[in-house]
């Protein structure tokens, strides 16, 4: 079916709830430039408190954190989901069932049960807070994510082909590694970043199980907010901003493609 | 299979079972075939002939006590599909979709460790078997040839690998009527030429006639019938096989009594009364069910049929207009039967009766099949 012209009330509506998602980002991103201590008013166009953000040793901090609580988290949870939606999608076993279902939970558990569950978890089996115990809680939501996005694209796929693989001479492991996962990498790049960016984004779970010393960017942000208002945070928030919307749009398009690995012969 | 044959079947089944959970895909199967043979598994969805070729394959087991699968004479219940030098073209055709023709087909030779070298002659080779230009097609995706297309490059990557046997699961299903035909023919003759055993999995009964040297004709997870398209065609065993293959018409009745000459049975049945040839199952004072094909019985007026020959009162229905063959369906008791009658012209030639008229059902006693019980 060709697609049809998008009629005008469909615009309308459009454009209205593109209003109500981006307006107020794109107000963050205009005053983020606007020279004055007290926000609310426009007074010009300044770079200075991008410059300020590398004098603020706690916000460098804070980058570096969540950075590292990312990447380690990412890795983790991406190996560990994508193997939990191997197995639910590719073997029949007691619990299967159950097991897919209970994928779903920690993405639509309040975060503030997960963080409230997570710090009560790490203090009975008395587990150091710091950035450890916040990998440990990110790793845990994360899963959820890589797996449901990896099966996604396991079930997508044609499971005649490691079967055709096998026929043609490979063992199981040579068939997974030549055929299936050059079919997965797009879902499982797409989990990972997905992944990252959630890591990157938390606040609520993280500031549960920090502890006392460690702090992550968004936990960085949120004591500014509080303490002194100054513009810096907008700066902060739109490099955050600007870096999550690029890492969501690769990770989509990755989604989306074929495999882009070259062929050699 | 040819009598007095000295090699070892290059399959084998040796009343091979396999259950899933409580389904049971396969019962007491055993067959074997021969060197070259054009060998089809015929029957039904759920009939079992996808799990049959499946444990050819190696990627199911019989049961545990379940029978013996052997390949060149060897036992292979527990070997694994990689380790069985087969070659199989599946139904979806399974092509990867990430690498171009080439790599597909090369892909069997990497695994066995060709040397490199021969590759790109042998992937060449394979691909002009099958008819596919190399300059043209070599470096495309899967996913940039049409479906008849595809299939010929399942099947170069199959026949690449040069494999004693091979195996195909319904590959023509997908291809439009015209397509198909032309690869039946295709298949049947690069089968000869190559001198590849060929094991088929369809449920398109005219398929497998045109094709097979045999057919195992499957039904609840059994072998129905098993023998050679006429043999299957012209003697079917149970009325499954005769309603499955072909078309038939079915009559039951009793015997009553032997024929004058002592050695077929007299048949009271619905209808009239009629003659059929010996048969082991038949025993007088017993229900008996016969298929007569459509072409074997004769539509005559009362009057001229000959006095050797079965005939039961009926009544003419419908004329069908074929081309070829006119089918007369007659209404015969409860029963409509019907017949093929081939066309000499209607314009020159007309049939001599028309919807409504009384006229007889004829045919020879021999040319009936009685059936056994399914």
């Amino acid at each position: 079916m060709m697609p049809q012209k998008l009629p005008y009330w469909l615009v309308a509506g459009v454009a209205t709830v593109m209003l109500f998602m981006h307006a107020p980002l794109l107000v963050l991103v205009l005053f983020s430039f606007n020279d004055s201590k007290f926000s609310m008013e426009w007074k010009g166009f300044t770079g200075k408190w991008y410059e300020r953000l590398a004098e603020r040793q706690d916000i460098l901090d804070g980058l570096y954190s969540s950075v590292t609580v990312g990447l380690a988290s990412t890795l983790i949870a991406t190996v560990l989901g994508t193997l939990m939606a191997l197995a639910i999608a590719r073997h029949e076993f007691r619990g299967r069932r159950m097991m897919e279902a209970l994928l779903y939970v920690p993405i639509v558990t309040p975060e503030i049960v997960v963080g409230i569950s997570l710090l009560i978890m790490f203090m009975a089996i008395h587990f150091p807070l710091g950035l450890g115990s916040i990998t440990v809680a990110h790793v845990a939501f994360n899963i959820s994510f890589v797996a449901v996005v990896v099966h996604a694209r396991l079930q997508g796929m044609d499971r005649n082909l490691e079967e055709a693989a096998m026929i043609l001479g490979a063992d199981e492991i040579t068939a997974f590694f030549r055929v299936t996962v050059p079919q997965l990498w797009p879902g499982i790049i797409s989990g990972g970043m997905l992944a990252f960016t959630m890591s990157f984004d938390d606040y609520v779970i993280t500031s549960f199980v920090a502890g006392t010393d460690a702090a992550t960017l968004p936990m960085v942000i949120y004591t500014m907010v509080k303490k002194n208002i100054e513009p810096s945070i907008n700066a902060i928030s739109t490099v955050v901003l600007i870096a999550t919307t690029i890492l969501i749009f690769v990770s989509d398009r990755f989604g989306q493609e074929k495999p882009l690995k070259a062929d050699k012969a | 299979m040819a009598a007095g044959s000295t090699e070892p079947p290059v399959v084998e089944f040796r009343h091979v079972n396999k259950t899933f959970g409580d389904y049971k895909a396969c019962n007491d199967i055993s067959f074997h075939v021969a060197k070259g043979e054009f060998f089809s598994l015929l029957g039904p969805s759920g009939c079992g002939k996808t799990t049959t070729l499946r444990l050819i394959a190696g990627f199911e087991e019989p049961d545990a006590g379940g029978g013996e699968v052997l390949i060149n004479g060897e036992v292979v219940n527990r070997k694994r599909p990689y380790e069985r030098q087969l070659a199989m073209v599946f139904q979806n055709y399974a092509l990867f979709p990430h690498l171009s023709i080439e790599r597909n087909i090369a892909f069997g030779l990497e695994m066995k460790k060709t040397p490199k070298s021969e590759i790109p002659g042998r992937v060449e080779k394979a691909m002009q078997m099958v008819r596919m230009d190399p300059g043209m097609f070599a470096r495309r995706k899967p996913a940039q040839l049409s479906g008849g297309q595809r299939q010929r490059v399942a099947l170069a990557r199959a026949l690449v690998l040069e494999p004693s046997v091979l195996l195909l699961d319904e590959p023509l299903g997908a291809l439009d009527l015209k397509l198909r035909k032309e690869m039946q023919l295709e298949l049947k003759h690069l089968n000869k030429q190559l001198g590849t055993t060929f094991i088929f999995v369809t449920h398109d009964q005219e398929e497998a006639l045109t094709m097979s040297d045999r057919i195992a004709v499957m039904s609840n997870a059994r072998i129905a019938q098993l023998g050679t398209p006429a043999e299957i065609y012209e003697c079917p065993r149970t009325p499954f096989v005769a309603r499955f293959i072909g078309e038939s018409n079915f009559f039951e009745g009793k015997a009553t009594g032997r024929t004058a000459d002592g050695h077929g049975f007299t048949v009271e049945g619905e209808g009239g009364r009629y003659d059929i040839p010996h048969h082991p199952v038949v025993a007088e004072g017993k229900r008996v069910q016969i298929a007569v094909r459509p072409e074997w019985l004769d539509v005559l007026r009362p009057e001229d049929v000959p006095a050797d020959e079965n005939a039961l009162p009926g009544k003419v229905q419908e004329i069908i207009y074929l081309g070829e063959t006119l089918h007369v369906l007659v209404k015969v008791g409860e029963r409509t039967v019907a017949v093929a009658v081939r066309n000499e012209g209607q314009l020159t030639r007309p049939l001599g009766f028309k919807s409504g008229d009384a006229v007889a059902v004829a045919w020879k006693p021999e040319d009936c099949q009685v059936l056994e019980e399914d």
